[in-house]
């Protein structure tokens, strides 16, 4: 793996078509991606919507749509981890997110879906700071929900 | 990778306390604190801990490497310790881990 990219694959028991509508149909993307997005993709357009994500709700997250290319490519750019409101990261150089999809080798109509996130080697370092006090915000959330779960179950 | 996994092992068993992650988000601005300041801090929470108790906390986040102890005159005080986590390998796998989550959900979401 480069260091300055990210490059994820992962196989899945769903057709193309499918996969393709779960990644850019804005409502579908939402769902999963766990935002709620104010409105649909289109290439060159910003889309943006307050995460839903348990304890990040008052948070807003926004991607600027790159390329819509049917079935195969789906793509934007964004900051990462840049939620704090009070930052202005629009003159920091964002990362390129892309999604392809393509037919499963295993065939029985499944799709490889792959990620590659790139461009991290431009994150400032605070920013990097940021994200690791953000991951143990989620920490200390996933503890409290563990809490209630057990308290729960007494 | 195999002693990568114990150092987050030993990170995460350090954090997994609320008293600590309170200590840690306290240092979390960047300026160091005496171990008075940090008990102050802790007492206008809803517990009262001793001088003692945040002493206690504050070497198990030593030993995790997660703070360490700078002298001042004649008292101690803490900061946290960045230098492992200013790292973009750091970074990459938080983000990667993060990639590895929403990925599991979007294969929960189109397979249902």
């Amino acid at each position: 793996m480069a260091n300055d990219r990210i490059e994820k694959q992962i196989e899945l028991k769903a057709p193309i078509s499918r996969v393709w509508r779960a990644l850019t149909d804005y409502r579908e993307f939402g769902e999963w991606f766990r935002v709620k997005l104010e409105g649909p993709f289109v290439a060159g357009k910003t889309a943006g919507g307050y995460i839903t994500w348990p304890g990040y709700e008052h948070l807003r997250m926004e991607v600027v749509v790159q390329k819509i290319e049917p079935e195969w490519l789906f793509s934007y750019t964004w900051h990462p981890y840049a939620l704090d409101p009070k930052v202005d990261y629009s003159k920091e150089t964002p990362t390129l997110v892309e999604f392809t999809l393509e037919k499963s080798a295993n065939g029985a109509n499944g799709t490889l879906l792959k990620v590659t996130e790139s461009g991290f080697d431009k994150i400032p370092s605070e920013r990097r700071l940021e994200a690791f006090r953000m991951n143990e915000n989620g920490w200390a959330q996933q503890m409290k929900n563990i809490e209630s779960y057990v308290a729960e179950r007494q | 990778m195999g002693a990568r996994r114990q150092d987050y092992a030993i990170v995460f068993a350090a954090l997994g306390d609320e008293t600590r992650l309170a200590l840690v988000a306290r240092l979390s601005d960047g300026r160091p604190a005496s171990i008075s300041q940090l008990t102050d801090a802790q007492t206008t929470r809803r517990s009262k801990l001793t001088r003692q108790a945040i002493t206690k906390h504050l070497r198990v986040l030593e030993r995790a490497r997660i703070v360490h102890r700078a002298r001042a005159g004649r008292e101690s005080l803490f900061e946290l310790d960045l230098k492992a986590i200013d790292e973009l390998s750091e970074y990459l796998a938080l983000v990667s881990a993060r990639w590895d989550q929403t990925l599991g959900r979007i294969k929960a979401f189109v397979e249902e």
